[in-house]
């Protein structure tokens, strides 16, 4: 009868969240790495092999999807620095939950004049 | 006297306070651990690094074909970079996903299915990436305008 009995369900705050978005973006960057080492391999195959292969990357929709991959990067490094800051610093586990925002703040701080950069670049030929 | 009261199978538990001795299995996952720290302190400078300079730099991705890639690896700097980066990243990769998996099969089974695959295909890239690097050939390009190409 209980469908959900309250106060079972772990709901962390910001030091939870940050893990489950690390978790995901480390996967997914991990992957495009796969991919990204194999499209970079056609330099062996030939310039027109190559060339082939990045023009993917040059698409619209593609040159959207990227700047979701560079968000991802963005946000694994710094809170991966935020990581090394709770491990390391003496003051860093008081200080964790201040440097998840601070993760967000310097995060929208480089992907938006990234986003207008990138979609100038993708949109602009 | 002690020793004549004790039950039998309880002589292995160590006496209270007896000296911390390291497990015959070793360190590896205090050391992954470090490892997974200092890669990615490392690949933070690498990757935005490498993001800056292709993407962000002059036109961005629309400047990047054969020419761009020739152009790079023709300094050693470059071909330094990418191979740390290539090694640092994969490591870091593959530990982290090593990880994910111990954290999410129940099965025996799954996991050493998960792991052999991941192993094996971080293997592949690995090995495949390095010798891109090294094999490289920036003159395989009839109109290249590298000066290392014009020498016949």
């Amino acid at each position: 009868m209980a469908s959900s009995p309250a106060g079972t369900l772990y709901r962390g705050r910001e030091g939870m969240w940050t893990w489950v978005a690390h978790r995901i973006t480390g996967v997914l960057i991990f992957f495009f790495l796969f991919a990204h080492v194999i499209d970079t391999a056609m330099v062996r195959v030939s310039p027109e092999a190559y060339n082939a292969a990045v023009e993917t990357y040059k698409n619209p929709i593609v040159g959207v999807m990227e700047i979701g991959l560079v968000a991802a990067v963005l946000f694994h490094a710094l809170n991966g620095i935020r990581i090394v800051l709770v491990d390391f610093w003496s003051d860093g586990p008081r200080y964790q939950r201040q440097m998840s925002y601070g993760v967000v703040g310097v995060f929208l701080l480089l992907l938006l004049p990234f986003i207008w950069r990138h979609l100038t670049n993708v949109f602009g030929h | 006297m002690t020793q004549s009261t004790q039950q039998p199978g309880t002589s292995q538990i160590a006496a209270p306070r007896s000296p911390y001795k390291a497990r015959k299995a070793g360190n590896f996952e205090l050391y992954s651990w470090l490892f997974m720290r200092g890669s990615g302190v490392l690949l933070v400078a690498l990757v935005l690094g490498h993001l800056f300079v292709n993407l962000v730099l002059g036109e961005g991705i629309q400047a990047i074909d054969f020419a761009f890639v020739a152009g790079k690896w023709a300094n050693p700097f470059w071909q330094v970079w990418d191979l740390a980066m290539l090694w640092l990243a994969m490591l870091h990769g593959t530990n982290g996903l090593r990880t994910i998996i111990a954290d999410y099969t129940t099965r025996a089974g799954t996991r050493f299915a998960l792991k052999t695959l991941l192993y094996f295909a971080s293997f592949v890239v690995i090995v495949l990436g390095t010798l891109v690097i090294f094999t490289f050939d920036p003159c395989i390009d009839p109109d290249s305008t590298l000066s290392v190409c014009q020498t016949n």
